[in-house]
Formats: C-alpha cells, structure tokens, sequence
C-alpha cells in the first residue's frame, strides 16, 4: 500500500517537475533575449537603414530589414488567405457534407504543413533557376506563401467545420445560394477564428529564415520594387551574428529583441481580437 | 373536408449510404392548413421535411429517389433550379439559427439576396415581418443590435420574421418549440394558428399535445415508414392502424 | 432565363473546386520540381554514392551524404531522447492533475513556445546552451566549443515541447471520463490510473505525436545551423561538431551557382530531406486519422 502512494508521488513529483522545467525554459529564454537584446537596442536600430561600414561596428540600423519583414508577411498572409478561402468554402460550402474528396485535400494539407521551410526555399529556388529569376520580394512573398497556406488553409477550415450545419441550411432556406451562405453567412461567423488564424501566419511568416535565404535575397536598402531583394529581420539576425565584431554580435541580439517583440505582439492581439469579434456568435 | 394538395410526394425514397431512411412514401399535404409529422424519435420524420426543400441532399451518399412535387413541379427534376423552390418556403429550426449579423439584417438577408435593395422597401419589410412575428414592439429600438443578444424565444421568432420576408408560400418547421421555454412556445404556436390562413405549414414534432392543439391533418411516420396519415381529428379520434393506436396511447413513443 | 447570381454560384462552384484540387496538386509540383533538378547528380552518381559514402569535396565532384545524413540522425535522436519524456510526462500533469489556473497558465506559454521563431532560438542557443554544453565537457574532461551534437539537441528538443505537448494532452483529453472512473473505483491511484488505463488507450496518439515532433526536429534548419558546429564528418560523440541535412543546403545556397553539380547536389538534399519527412508525417497522419475514427 505504502509502495503505491510512493510511486505516485515520484512520478506526479517528476511530472512537476518536466512541467515547470518547461515554463523555465521559456522565461530563460525571453529573459535571455531581453536583457541581452536591450543593451545594444537604440533608436537608430529601429529608424535607420545600414550605414558604410555596418557589418564592421559602424553606424546605421536594421530598418531595412524590419520594413522588408513586414512587407513580406504581409504579402505572403495576404496571398495565402486568397489561396485559401476558396480551398476552405469549396471543402465546408460546396462539397457534399462527409465527401472523400474534401478528407483527401485535408490530408495532403496535413501533410504539407509538416513540410520543413527550407524545402519550400529550396523549391523556391528551384523555381528560380528555371525562370532565370533572381531573389525578390515578390518571390520571397510566393515561396513563404506557399510555406504558410496549408497552415492557414487548415486553421480556417477547422474554424469553418465548427459551425453547426443548420446555419448554413437556414441560409439555404431563404433561396440563398451556395456562394451567398459562404461569403456572406458563414464568414462572418466564422471571422474571429479567420482574424487569429490570419494573425498566426503573419507570425509565422515573419520568423522564417529558411525559405527567405533562396528566394528574398538581402540588401542594405530599404524594399522599393517587387522584383528587387528585400532584407528579412531573421537574416539580419543570422548575418550579423555571423561577423567576428563584437558590437555587429550585439545589434544582432536587438534585432532578435525586435523580432520576438513583433512576434510575441501578434500573438497577444490574436488572442484579444478572439474575444472581441464574438458580438454575433451564438453559441 | 375535401383538401387542395400543395406538396404531392409519391413513391418517395431517401437512403443514407446503406441506411433505408424513408421507405416509399406517398402523401398529399394540403394547402393552407397545419400539417403535423408525428412519430417516435429516428423515424424520420426530419429527413421527409428535409426533402422537401432538398436539403437532405447536401449530405455525401445520400440517395433520393422518387418524386416531390411542390405547386406541381416535382423539385428532384433535372432542370431546376434549387434556390427557386427554396423561396417559396421558409424553415424553422430545433433551435433558432439568428445569422451573424443585426436583428435588421437578420430579416433582410432574404430579400436583398433575391434583389431587393431600395433602403425603404426593405425598411418596410423589416417592420411588417417583424410585427406579424410579435417582435416588432421589442427590438424595435435595437435593430441594429446583433441578433445572438436576443433571448432564445426572441431568436425563434426572429428566424419565423426572417423566413416570411422572402414571401414564402410554405413554412416548414423542424421542432420549432422544443428548444424554448413554454411562454415562447405558446407564442410560436399562437403565430402559426395566425398564419395558417395564408400560408401551408409543415411542422414535424415529437410533442403529442402540440400536434392536437394545432394539426389539421396528421402523417404518423415509423423507422421511416408511413403508417397513416389523415385528418387530425380521425387519426387522434379513430386510428385505422393499431401501431397509431399504440403511439397515441404512449405505449410506443 | 439568366440569373447573374446563380452565374456567379456556378462559377464560383468550379474555381473553388479548381483550387482544392491545386492545393492536392501543389506537393507533387514540389516534389517534382526537387527532383528534376536532381537528376544531373544523380545520373553522374549512383544512388548508393551518394548516400553511403563520406567524402564532401564539391570542388573534386565528391558528393557524399553520408555525415550530414548521419549528423541529422544523431542531432534529432538527442533532441527526442530529451523532448519525450519531458513533454509526455507534462501533457500527462496538464491533462490529469493540474487544475484549471495552471492549465490556464500553461495554454499561453506553450503557445509561446511554439510562436518564437527559429533564429531567436539560434541566438539563445548561442547565448545560453553552447557555454553550458562547454562547461558540461569541462566536467568530463573534454575540449569542445560547445557548439556539438548535444546542443542542438537541446535546443530543438525546447522547440519541439509545444507540438508533442499539445498533441498527446489533446489525445489524453479525447479519453472518456468513464474509463477512468471505472479504474478509480476499483481502488486505483491516479497513477495506476495513467499507467495502466490511460497510457495503452492513448498509445497511438502519443506514437503520432512523438512522430510529428520527430520530423519537425529533423527538418528544422535555421536554429541547428547556429549551434551544431557545421563540421563535415559523422559526430563520434555528443560533444562533436554535426552538420545536419538542413544546414547544408542552408549553408552553402551563396555558393552554389558556382560549382558544377553543387546546385543539383543540395536540391537532391532537399528531396530527400522532403521524402523523408512526408513518410513520418504521413505515419502520423494515419495513425491519427484511424484514432479519430475509431472514437466517433
């Protein structure tokens, strides 16, 4: 009897543990990133582009590289919700309910979410050679697309399965066509989910480096045309970290500063607009 | 009492995958009067009103053989359009559905999707819905508030204001009480004895008292097959068939 | 007669279908695309060349994979060694003991965990995990830079606790109250609960969730690049240096427009890398499709 009740306080002890080992991680890891990424954070980080002599300690920011980061985000969110709404009213809207066809499309959308980015930038690149294209802004906001349309796609359709059917049959009801309950029903249902499902792909778009190294290149000015390199944020992390100078070491842990910010922001306001576009739910 | 059929189903079968959902059904439902789909729970008495607007076909495997006809056009044909024989009839829910949007929108949805889109037309739509649906007095002041604030009982009518608005011949109800609290009920009920000079209804309900109150003609449907169907004062009076005996008697349910 | 809104719900009916079926589409297109460019490499050298020998000499034309495949195994083994029984054990508390404010507390943090991008783990790996890893080789005696086997290990081990935490409390959670009612009301502890209740009925969840984790860790490129050390040759222990698949390709896109075979040699990389993860993500899915199945 006695043994039972010790093995039960060693393994809720050690499931005590795992757990707070985690939270630890993740507050060493903010707490890291902070402190280290405040001390070399200044307002010519944030308001200038680089300087001669950057990548040697000399003056200059990373704007370049912020204002690049959320042009390619956002145009990568933006393309990626246009090729997913359909993809997700053809899958809740058209389809038969329970049709093969829609578990079939979901699968290989499971299955592609799963993909690492470096394979998305290594076909970017791919891509590339076959067009005889060089690294772009617009490219880069394709390959990151496609890296984040089967996440998004998914996330939306899972929001748009949850809707109870009779919703869409009271629409029905009325004469109203397919087209009309999807874009004009069921969407605003489903818009709070669509809103955090939106936000969650900016995030992840703005934080990849992997695919972005083949296809957005990097450049020391700020993005003018879609067919010119852009700079990233994670790049501009990943390259000054990579330069023996100490003070080009430390502007790297601000800009990772900045993008933890940015990222840990968008998730914040995900969570806030989740609550408020609830007025016209029923639940 | 000599009826004016306004939905002729004939020979009717509905099949989910292997299922047998409805077994050969023949009725006539009379026009302008209440028609209650009596019968224990899982008889299928949902899927026949559901086959009466075709949104059972909505669902993979489902098979629908036969014919229903609605002011003569049998609505399984090929050539028709859907959306059209949906306008002509209004639904109830089990619960009510408000969509998301105001109370306004609410019951304007079904005419600006079918072209209404003069501000006044709709305004006066609006208003004459609501107020045959009793609403009128209660959310006048809010229209523009979301519809999901109302009470549930609220909600119910509000669906009954919306579905009128599109000028429907027909009005389906799928339990539309058994969500609401008795006040709101009687309420609905009052609404569709009020209504049933204008309009045919259909109402499916598992509540015996309810078809009494307000059916003129009754189908006792059982594990999808029709067992009678008549006058409501001859099957409740009279039953021909034993099974109806023993349903009305609350020895089966 | 025309109706221009039923036109647009036609039209509307087959673009839609048209993408859905693209979306299907879009993988084999990648696929295809790896492949193709694989090929000069691959008719120059057999496919037993590549994989099973050691020699990386691009400028020689010696393409051999062997250590970077190697390094990959051995960097992901490490970090699942380290992520399953943390986040088994913390998906099992959060499931079953925890109350509601520490779960409310831990829903954000995980989510947190997930949210941070790569290269913000590279940094922290660089800043916190190499020093540890040389400090803990000083104890044993051993000379390294820290930057080795066993601190991409960790890091990526921290990266991947959200996805097999969330996944097994998700499939721990999926299991009716009843069973383990009827396990407690034979005199069971919670423990013995967990152990011989809810443990072999979540089973296969856990295996689909460990095997998700598992090709997250071994495809993730960015953070493994900054602390894996990126030597060419199979890692003997784990304070060696590795160069995981990933690394490679993302360390050498600069040059290798400029060495004959370099491209096709990295995309070939790419498509194996590719294969290999759609086979655990495959694995994963099924057995997590057959699990939902089942329950409904």
């Amino acid at each position: 009897m006695d043994l039972r009740k010790t093995e039960e306080n060693i393994f809720k002890g050690l499931m005590i543990a795992s757990t707070l080992a985690i939270a630890l991680c993740t507050g060493l890891i903010l707490v890291t990133i902070f402190v280290k990424g405040f001390s070399a954070l200044s307002i010519d980080m944030i308001t200038q582009t680089p300087k001669g002599g950057f990548y040697l300690g000399k003056e200059g920011g990373i704007l370049n590289a912020i204002a690049g980061s959320l042009y390619l985000a956002s145009g990568a969110t933006f393309l990626s919700f246009c090729m997913s709404m359909p993809v997700v009213v053809y899958m809740n809207v058209y389809a038969k309910r329970n049709s093969g066809f829609v578990s079939l499309v979901r699968f290989f959308l499971d299955i592609m979410s799963g993909i690492p980015s470096i394979v998305y930038g290594a076909f970017g690149f791919s891509i590339m050679l076959l067009l005889g294209l060089r690294a772009s802004l617009l490219l880069g906001i394709i390959s990151v697309a496609i890296l984040i349309f089967p996440l998004m796609c998914r996330a939306i359709d899972e929001i748009f399965k949850m809707i109870p059917d009779e919703l869409g049959d009271v629409s029905y009801s009325l004469g109203a066509t397919k087209f009309e309950t999807g874009f004009k029903v069921l969407v605003r249902q489903a818009m709070p989910g669509i809103s955090t499902a939106i936000l969650l792909s900016f995030g992840r778009a703005i934080g990849d480096a992997a695919t972005v190294l083949f296809t957005a290149g990097f450049t020391d000015s700020l993005p003018g045309s879609l067919l010119r390199p852009i700079a990233t944020l994670p790049l501009a992390v990943f390259f000054q970290l990579g330069t023996p100078v100490a003070e080009v070491k430390e502007r790297a842990y601000a800009s990772a500063l900045i993008l933890t910010i940015i990222v840990l922001a968008i998730s914040i306001i995900a969570r806030f607009l989740c609550r408020k576009f609830t007025v016209h739910i029923i639940k | 009492m000599d009826l004016k059929s306004h939905i002729s189903v004939k020979n009717l079968n509905v099949y989910y995958g292997a299922e047998h959902a409805l077994k050969n059904i023949n009725i006539d439902i009379p026009d302008r009067r209440i028609t209650a789909i009596i019968g224990p729970s899982g008889c299928g008495k949902s899927t026949l009103l559901k086959s009466f607007n075709r949104l059972v076909d909505s669902i993979e495997g489902v098979k629908v053989t036969g014919e229903v006809s609605v002011d003569g056009e049998n609505i399984y044909g090929p050539d028709v359009e859907i959306t059209h024989i949906r306008k002509k009839m209004g639904l109830l829910s089990q619960r009510p559905f408000p969509l998301p949007m105001s109370i306004y929108d609410n019951v304007a949805y079904g005419p600006r999707i079918h072209g209404t889109k003069n501000r006044k037309v709709l305004d006066e739509t609006v208003e004459k819905y609501l107020k045959i649906a009793h609403l009128w007095d209660e959310v006048k002041n809010r229209l523009n508030k979301p519809a999901s604030k109302l009470s549930i009982g609220q909600q119910q009518r509000l669906c009954l204001a919306r579905g009128l608005a599109v000028e429907p011949e027909i009005i389906l109800g799928d339990e539309p009480t058994s969500a609401l609290d008795p006040k709101s009920s009687r309420a609905i009920e009052e609404r569709f004895m009020e209504l049933k000079n204008d309009y045919t209804i259909v109402i499916v309900t598992h509540i015996l008292r309810q078809a009494k109150r307000l059916a003129d003609y009754v189908v006792f449907l059982y594990l999808g097959e029709l067992i009678e169907h008549g006058p409501a004062r001859e099957i409740f009076e009279n039953p021909k068939e034993e099974m109806t005996k023993e349903y009305i008697k609350g020895i089966i349910s | 007669m025309f109706e221009k809104r039923i036109f647009i719900d036609r039209t509307a009916e087959k673009l839609t279908f048209l993408m859905a079926s693209l979306s299907c589409i879009l993988l084999v297109i990648i696929a295809w695309g790896l492949l193709k460019r694989s090929f000069p490499i691959m008719e120059e050298k057999s496919l037993a060349d590549l994989l099973l020998t050691s020699s990386w000499k691009p400028l020689k034309g010696n393409f051999g994979f062997l250590p970077f495949i190697m390094g990959s195994l051995y960097v992901t083994a490490v970090a699942m060694m380290i992520a399953v029984p943390f986040s088994i054990l913390t998906s099992i508390y959060l499931s079953e003991y925890a109350g509601r404010r520490i779960k409310n507390a831990a829903e954000p943090v995980i989510d947190l965990l997930a949210g941070i991008p790569s290269v913000v783990y590279g940094v922290w790996g660089i800043l916190t995990v190499v020093p540890f890893v040389k400090y803990l080789a000083g104890l044993f005696g051993v000379f390294t830079t820290g930057y080795s086997v066993l601190s991409a290990g960790i890091v990526l081990a921290i990266m991947i606790f959200p996805i097999i935490i969330n996944l097994s409390t998700e499939i721990f959670q999926s299991i009716p109250l009843e069973l383990r009612n009827a396990s407690l009301s034979l005199g069971a502890t919670k423990w013995q609960t967990v152990k011989f209740v809810l443990i072999p009925k979540a089973m296969p969840g856990i295996i689909a969730a460990i095997v998700l984790g598992l090709s997250r860790a071994f495809g993730e490129t960015m953070a493994v690049l900054m602390v894996a050390g990126n030597v060419a040759q199979t890692p003997g222990s784990l304070f060696d240096p590795a160069y995981p698949l990933p690394a490679l390709i993302a360390n050498n896109y600069g040059e290798m427009l400029s060495i004959p075979l370099y491209d096709s040699a990295l995309l070939f990389a790419a498509f194996i890398l590719l294969g290999i993860v759609l086979v655990f993500n495959i694995i994963s899915k099924i057995i997590l499709l057959r699990i939902t199945r089942n329950t409904q």
